[in-house]
């Protein structure tokens, strides 16, 4: 901080200690006086509110002293007078980063370790499903839910149906640089209601949800030309663009003609956010094994 | 009777009533909210019954409406029988009154409307926060005119920390809400990152200190002599403890910002002078226990007294659990837990509350011309309801706080954390229904309370009361 500030929060700090201190000597060197009547300082208030002048307790007078001193070395040791660093030389983002080290010092053989395994071993092995679960229980839970089966917008991790990719690869990506999904609106395009609600009616027939009538089944021109790019043209979509598979009965935000509708009209952002800072890349390929693990019950 | 000749009982008994239905109304809040964590279904699904929105409701309710009300009360008799004088400027007494309640009912629309400046404790929007300014403003003035009227020479020590509250808080509410509108329904701090965080805490630390802390302790310096009939224990004791506490408490604030982007001097400050606030701050129960104490045997008869000693233990605990909480190791545990929750409410029930009603319960019948409450009974089932329910609440979330401060930081051989957050979760549920329970109990005791009011007041003509002569 700049000089100025610096020698206001030293001047400051160093007024208020000496105010506190005389305050302390101030009472204690008032003389010890009797309990007793004859001692009431001598006012009186509203009828009969009086004072006495009992010296203050030694033991408190001590208790308020030795804070005060315990204050000022502390002050010396930590940074604490402005710019001052203490004679430690402690700060906490020292302390942050000797802890982190430290800790990388004692864990990081470990995840080393499992790291170099094969990934299929891997999301076998107990020990490592162990310490996946602790992680995925930390970092994954909160949208994916305690049971890993997801929630509207946040994929069930335990079904088979896998939007970007089932691989060793494909997950560690998922969980180490996040994901960004985009469909775009397409209810413009389609032109009218009436052709979003057939189109939904369509979606929903390739999992088998809708008898395909005549109208619906026109519809495959407009799947054709619009939303094959993602899903291709049988719908079962494309692990490479996050384009899920429409045919398995598996619903990211919903099944029903409304929610679907949305999804046409409104277009869908799903995000996953990157966890490659938070984790590394050990943890996060031991993290992808358990998540693999998940799914081959 | 001429009226300068009398005191002005009016705007006391006005809100001495309000402190009874503000209390009986916030605690309520709280009990709702505490039910809420427990079921959340409890919100019914409608926005303005979120427990996002009930919180600053209830923390308002009591601490401004409830705990203002009762600093209002009491400051205006106070300051009237220790300066035998009558309150100055009676129309703008009655404005601070109407002002106040204006206040309240304007936050008991907003906040549940969801309309917020997002700072703790000082959630009001920019209009309400103006109209704050001007009631304090006024407060100022009729109570330091009345201190100016004064006819004996000397201050008496409650109206010391009555005064240096009321300054103290409209520096700190000027500052701290100091925004840009943007409508009538939205501000903009101009304070911003760790700045914001600063300010926000040095008025929410000082709230604290000056609003619930040197306000209730003018109330402790004027009731419990009173009550007990003996003099205070030692004038220079309150002499070192008074200058000692307002200098203090000022530095406090940044022991909420630990292990924050807050600089580590401001965090060191925070905590030495948290750790120094503790002489100071048991000065005043070391002050109102030993006045106490020669009236022990008054206890067996006098819950009013029980009420007392009760709250000053609590402002004991609490100022010695406050400094302990600001050291780094120990609030690296408790920040962020139950732990915290339990503090407050062992500081607001146990000391703040508990003082408040046993003051009222001295000071209601003296404005109703009567010898003393409908009910000395009940005035002691309300004495064990509110013990209870406060040792329930405080000792449910200590165990709770505790238990999620070590599962949040117990890590697994492979250096992992043990717990999930949802795991700590399940582990305090059962002190969620104890605390409930604690709630419950003393808002009871708060029902039992509007009784004996009720039975005291009604059909009581209040007659005025003659200036005293100074002795």
């Amino acid at each position: 901080m700049p000089a100025f500030w610096h020698w206001f929060v030293v001047g400051l700090t160093v007024l208020f200690i000496i105010w506190c201190i005389w305050l302390v000597s101030w009472s204690a060197k008032q003389g010890p006086k009797n309990v007793g009547d004859d001692d009431l300082v001598g006012h009186k208030w509203d009828g009969d509110l009086e004072e006495w002048n009992n010296p203050a307790p030694k033991w408190w007078l001590y208790l308020y002293f030795i804070t005060i001193v315990w204050g000022i070395g502390f002050m010396i040791a930590y940074p604490g007078f402005g710019n001052f660093k203490g004679v430690l030389d402690w700060s906490s983002a020292g302390q942050y980063e000797a802890e982190m080290q430290a800790a990388a010092a004692t864990y990081e053989p470990i995840y080393e370790r499992f790291a170099a395994m094969d990934f299929e071993a891997l999301s076998r092995d107990p020990d490592a499903n162990a310490l996946g679960r602790s992680l995925y229980a930390s970092y994954c839970t909160t949208c994916h839910g305690s049971d890993a089966r997801g929630a509207t917008g946040y994929p069930n991790l335990t079904d088979s149906d896998w939007q970007w990719g089932s691989s060793e690869q494909a997950i560690t990506t998922s969980i180490y640089d996040g994901r960004t999904a985009v469909m775009t609106p397409w209810g413009q395009i389609l032109g009218s209601d009436e052709a979003v609600t057939n189109m939904a009616k369509y979606v929903r027939s390739l999992s088998g949800l809708e008898e395909a009538d005549e109208t619906v089944q026109a519809m495959q021109q407009q799947f054709t030309m619009y939303c094959s790019a993602c899903h291709m043209a049988d719908g079962t979509g494309n692990q490479l663009l996050g384009a899920p598979n429409l045919t398995d009965d598996v619903w990211l935000y919903g099944a029903s003609i409304d929610t679907i509708r949305t999804t046409i009209n409104e277009g869908r952002n799903g995000q996953m956010p990157p966890h490659g800072n938070l984790l590394g890349e050990n943890r996060a390929k031991i993290l992808a094994a358990y998540v693999y693990s998940l799914a081959q019950n | 009777m001429d009226t300068a000749a009398s005191y002005n009982d009016k705007v006391v008994r006005q809100f001495t009533i309000m402190v009874v239905i503000w209390g009986i109304v916030g605690m309520l809040v709280g009990v709702v909210i505490a039910a809420q964590l427990i079921w959340p279904a409890l919100n019914f699904d409608l926005p303005f019954l979120t427990y996002s929105r009930l919180r600053p409701l209830h923390t308002n309710a009591v601490i401004f409406a409830f705990g203002g009300s009762a600093l209002f009360a009491t400051s205006y008799y106070v300051v009237q029988r220790t300066c035998h004088a009558r309150l100055a400027f009676g129309k703008l007494a009655a404005f601070t009154f109407w002002g106040w309640q204006l206040i309240i009912l304007l936050a008991a629309i907003t906040l549940p409307l969801g309309i917020t400046q997002s700072k703790e404790y000082a959630e009001l929007e920019w209009p309400i926060d103006l109209l704050i300014a001007i009631v304090w403003v006024a407060y100022a003035i009729v109570f330091f005119g009345t201190i100016a009227r004064r006819r004996v020479k000397h201050i008496y020590v409650a109206n010391w920390f009555y005064g240096a509250f009321i300054i103290t808080i409209a520096v700190l509410h000027i500052f701290n809400n100091l925004a840009v509108p943007v409508s009538l329904t939205k501000s903009y701090q101009i304070y911003t990152g760790v700045v914001d965080g600063m300010m926000q805490w040095w008025y929410g630390h000082n709230a604290v200190g000056f609003f619930l802390t040197a306000g209730f302790l003018g109330m402790m310096y004027y009731f419990v002599p009173k009550q007990a009939g003996r003099p205070v224990y030692s004038y220079r004791l309150s002499v070192v403890h008074f200058w000692s506490l307002i200098a203090i408490y000022m530095w406090a604030g940044p022991h909420h910002l630990h292990y924050t982007s807050l600089p580590d001097w401001a965090q060191t400050l925070g905590m030495v002078f948290s750790v120094v606030l503790l002489a100071p701050s048991w000065g005043g129960m070391i002050n109102g226990i030993m006045t106490l104490s020669g009236a022990w045997h008054k206890l067996r008869s006098d819950p009013i007294l029980k009420f007392m000693i009760v709250a000053l233990s609590f402002y004991g605990m609490s100022t010695f659990e406050g400094p302990m909480m600001s050291i780094k190791t120990v609030n690296a545990l408790s920040h962020y837990t139950n732990w915290t929750i339990g503090h407050v409410h062992s500081g607001a029930l146990g000391w703040v509350a508990m003082m408040t009603i046993g003051s009222i319960y001295c000071l209601l019948p003296r404005l109703y011309n009567r010898d003393g409450m409908y009910s000395t009974k009940l005035i002691d089932v309300h004495f064990w309801t509110s013990t209870i329910g406060v040792v329930l609440y405080a000792v449910s979330m200590w165990i709770a706080g505790v238990t999620e401060g070590l599962m949040w930081r117990a890590v697994n051989a492979d250096g992992t954390l043990q717990y999930s957050f949802v795991e700590s979760l399940k582990a305090v549920e059962p002190y969620h229904y104890l605390r409930l329970l604690g709630g419950l109990i003393f808002f009871s005791g708060m029902l039992i309370m509007a009784y004996n009011v009720w039975k005291t007041v009604s059909n009581r003509k209040p007659e005025p009361v003659a200036v005293l002569d100074p002795a």
